[in-house]
């Protein structure tokens, strides 16, 4: 007698397959959602940008079947050990893509707004953000879907660019907003969307977190060091 | 093998082998079993478990072909070092339930003063019947036979049958109990009933169960030990080992991708 990839109970790895499958469809739904969304803000396309926001439903819809798919599994096949920590963490994980899809969505119904707006400035660097939330963003489903640790370990680094990068936005933003009082109203929404992408990349972090612990057991110990210092950007003024 | 330490322990196995004439079927198998704790048992088939917990009463004297070596430790004494423990008095000292129901074709009042009267603990009358009421309700069975006392144990239902032999066992207050797959011929509800005794009796019992169910041994226990050819492969605390076993062979037979 030998351990094997394979259940015994074969309809036990199909309906177990079925999660992963499903995660890589919303996964894959949420990357498109918000790459149309970073296009319909460079390219001012309140028509893609109708499209990413009913196209939320569709990613909505994943996650509910990821769901019900996972509430049955761990009823009718009571699962442990690796297992266990497969259904347990689909369920997290469509729950982080379910919130990055709604960010993306709610940057695309910003982005109409702005379109109504003469182009501001940070709008570029805004696009460079939303591209590194992106890349991350396929990283660690690709690095969860493989079941690769020491990938989701590598890509989780990258949130720490992330948060940079927000940073320095929102120092430039408000540098325009300060200089040229007439871009307040879309210099806001940019922060708004800015501050949307950067929990883009939260979400991507916790998703490197569950792949570590689906794959090893183990949560990742280390504590991550925030050096997201925008909340108290500003704060000299208000003294 | 990853092996918390155990903080009471009431009894442990070292080096325990046994050998059916010239088959090796415990090989050299170290464990230890903590006061007030359930261990439950778990493997495949044939990998050993039943001929380890009867080494723990001694049951395994009683077959003819069967050789034990090693040592078992009951409070520091061994159970079968020279001038060890009587095996009478070791096996009132550690019960045992089996797999099948097995009450004796008599009373249930009979079937459960059977072991005090044999080791004449009590006097006949009030304070045997003080025993026999008492490991009735410890079995949490004294309301459905209590108007029935006189009715014969095999008139009962198998849950109830289990839950005599429960009380029988525990009747001479022993100070550990082994159960071999004591749920297999019952029903869910006779089986949860079972599993919460498990849970009641592990308060003033050690416990040690075999089971096939891992739900039922990830319920019921607080140590898991995983037995493989007559091997102890992975034993730790049940929770770890459901969650986050740390040998691939304990992964694959409790997840079901053994065979
Ligand atoms: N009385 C016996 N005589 C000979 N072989 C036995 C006897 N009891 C058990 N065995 C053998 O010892 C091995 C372990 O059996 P057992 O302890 O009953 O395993 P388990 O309880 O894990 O199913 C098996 O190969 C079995 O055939
Ligand atoms: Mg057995």
């Amino acid at each position: 007698m030998g351990i094997g990839e394979q259940h015994i109970v074969k309809s036990f790895d199909i309906e177990l397959g079925k999660l992963d499958e499903a995660l890589a469809r919303m996964g894959g739904l949420a990357e498109s959602q918000m790459a149309s969304a970073i296009q319909a803000l460079e390219s001012r396309d309140s028509d893609l940008a109708a499209q990413v926001i009913e196209g939320d439903a569709k990613v909505d819809a994943c996650d509910a079947f990821i769901n019900e798919q996972a509430v049955k599994v761990l009823a009718l096949r009571a699962p442990v050990a690796d297992d266990l920590r497969t259904v347990v963490t689909a369920l997290k994980v469509a729950g982080e893509i379910e919130r990055m899809a709604d960010l993306a969505a709610n940057a695309a119904k910003r982005s109409r707004v702005l379109n109504q707006l003469p182009p501001v400035e940070p709008m570029r660097s805004l696009i460079r953000l939303g591209r590194l939330a992106l890349v991350m963003v396929k990283d660690v489903l690709d690095a969860y879907l493989s079941h690769d640790a020491e990938r989701a370990l590598t890509v989780r680094e990258r949130d720490q660019e992330i948060d940079n990068v927000y940073s320095s936005l929102f120092r430039e933003i408000l540098t325009y907003m300060m200089e040229d009082p007439r871009t307040i109203t879309p210099c806001s929404h940019l922060m708004f969307i800015a501050k949307n992408i950067e929990r883009i990349g939260d979400h991507a972090t916790n998703i490197t977190e569950m792949t570590y612990f689906r794959v090893t057991g183990k949560t990742v110990a280390e504590q991550r060091i925030k050096t997201d210092t925008s909340s108290s950007a500003g704060a000299e003024d208000l003294t | 093998m990853s092996d918390t330490p155990v903080a009471d322990i009431k009894m442990s196995a070292r080096g325990l082998s046994v050998h059916y004439g010239d088959k090796l079927a415990l090989k050299g198998v170290d464990l230890d079993m903590a006061a007030g704790e359930v261990t439950a048992l778990i493997g495949p088939s044939g990998c050993g478990k039943s001929t380890f917990l009867r080494c723990l009463n001694r049951m395994n004297d009683t077959i003819p072909t069967a050789r034990v070596s090693g040592r078992v430790i009951l409070d520091g004494e061994d159970v079968y070092g020279p001038g060890g423990i009587d095996p009478v008095l070791l096996r009132a000292r550690v019960g045992m339930v089996f797999q099948r129901p097995n009450p004796f074709p008599k009373s249930i009042y009979d079937n459960v003063a059977f072991g005090p009267r044999l080791h004449g603990l009590y006097a006949e009358g009030e304070e045997l019947d003080t025993v026999v009421r008492s490991s009735l309700e410890k079995a949490g069975l004294w309301n459905e036979v209590k108007d029935r006392l006189i009715e014969k144990g095999t008139s009962l239902s198998g849950g109830q049958q289990q839950r005599l032999c429960i009380a029988r066992a525990i009747a001479v207050s022993p100070e550990i109990i082994l159960m071999d797959e004591p749920c297999s011929a019952l029903d869910p509800i006779a089986t949860a009933k079972v599993e919460e005794l498990i849970d009641e009796l592990s308060q003033s019992f050690t416990i040690v169960i075999v089971t096939h169910s891992m739900q039922q041994a990830a319920r019921v226990s607080q140590r898991t030990a995983f037995f493989h050819l007559g091997d102890i492969v992975e034993v730790g605390a049940t929770e770890q080992i459901f969650t986050n076993p740390a040998n691939p062979l304990t992964q694959g037979y409790i997840t079901g991708r053994f065979g």
